[in-house]
């Protein structure tokens, strides 16, 4: 028969053993915080940009619908999207080999995928946008797009990355109340809150 | 007998069978690479284990082909799940009684 401490550890193996194989738990808190201090970089080459279109201040006016002027628009933020992307999966790599797991696992294709389809789905409605000069919608719908994709990652991973996905999505609605602020409560979204919810996780976890 | 005295189910005495069927009930499916990263065991260890489980009818078995290369995929099936539910509860009432 077994001992009292052996049930308490097999307890502690079911549990440790349903988390680790249903949620990626690897994230950084440091890629956050990059992410953060790419995204409010990339606010103030896109504040110029903005300037360059001659857009109103706070108007529902279309600019121009020719596209091809919103090409370094685009650049800038595929940029800081690969920037983003590249220092997540590199410090994930790292974690998850202090963790003695790997990172192209099970569950960090599973959080990938639920966050792939809404980020798609919002960048393409972007596009689709720009090409109607509708620009003044294109930092709300980001937002609203990336606070969906989070809150639908996060049941694979760290839960409170759920109350950064409802938050991206308020700023985002605000934004689109607001056209003439966009880009600042992008920055305080992308930038500002990223660089909250990193250092927030960085002293929760990985001290 | 398969159910020891105090309840507990003799298959899940092994701590790495334990291991696989948590991993099972929160997974539709899991291949045998990604069971064996999770346990940390080596490749005959993990199967003698899954062919045991095999035998109980715990878990269902599904051979496929990914490219060329042969996939297994694992899942609890309905009786597993009720006999690592039944498991759980004995545990449950083994720790409660310790308590008093």
């Amino acid at each position: 028969m077994k001992k009292e401490q052996d049930y308490f550890r097999d307890l502690a193996e079911i549990r440790s053993m349903m988390e680790r194989s249903s949620k990626f738990m690897s994230l950084s808190g440091w890629a956050g915080i990059l992410a953060g201090i790419y995204a409010l970089i990339g606010a103030y080459f896109a504040y110029g940009l903005l300037n360059s279109y001659g857009l109103e201040d706070n108007s529902y006016v279309p600019g121009t619908d020719k596209i091809e002027e919103y090409f370094p628009l685009i650049a800038l933020f595929m940029l800081i999207l690969v920037l983003a992307l590249g220092t997540a999966i590199f410090l994930s790599h790292q974690k998850a080999g202090k963790r003695g797991e790997r990172a192209w696992n099970t569950t960090s294709k599973r959080l990938l995928a639920h966050m792939a389809i809404p980020l798609a789905a919002g960048g393409l409605l972007i596009l689709i946008l720009l090409s109607k000069g509708l620009i003044f919608l294109a930092a709300p719908i980001s937002l609203i797009f990336y606070g969906i994709a989070l809150y639908n990652a996060s049941k694979f991973t760290f839960e409170v990355l759920k109350y950064l996905g409802l938050i991206q999505i308020m700023l985002g609605l605000a934004g689109a109340c607001f056209p003439g602020y966009g880009l600042l409560l992008w920055a305080v979204g992308f930038g500002a809150f990223h660089i909250a919810y990193g250092t927030y996780m960085h002293f929760k976890y990985e001290r | 007998m398969k159910i020891s005295i105090d309840g507990l189910h003799k298959a899940f005495e092994s701590r790495i069978r334990l291991g696989i069927m948590s991993a099972l009930v929160v997974n539709d499916t899991l291949d045998f690479n990604s069971l064996k990263d999770y346990l940390d065991v080596t490749d005959g260890n993990l199967a003698s284990h899954l062919k045991a489980l095999e035998k109980e009818e715990f878990i269902e078995v599904e051979k496929s082909f990914i490219g060329r290369k042969p996939n297994t995929s694992y899942a609890a099936s309905k009786l597993g799940r009720k006999a690592f539910n039944d498991h759980l509860n004995a545990l449950e009432k083994l720790i409660k009684n310790i308590a008093k």
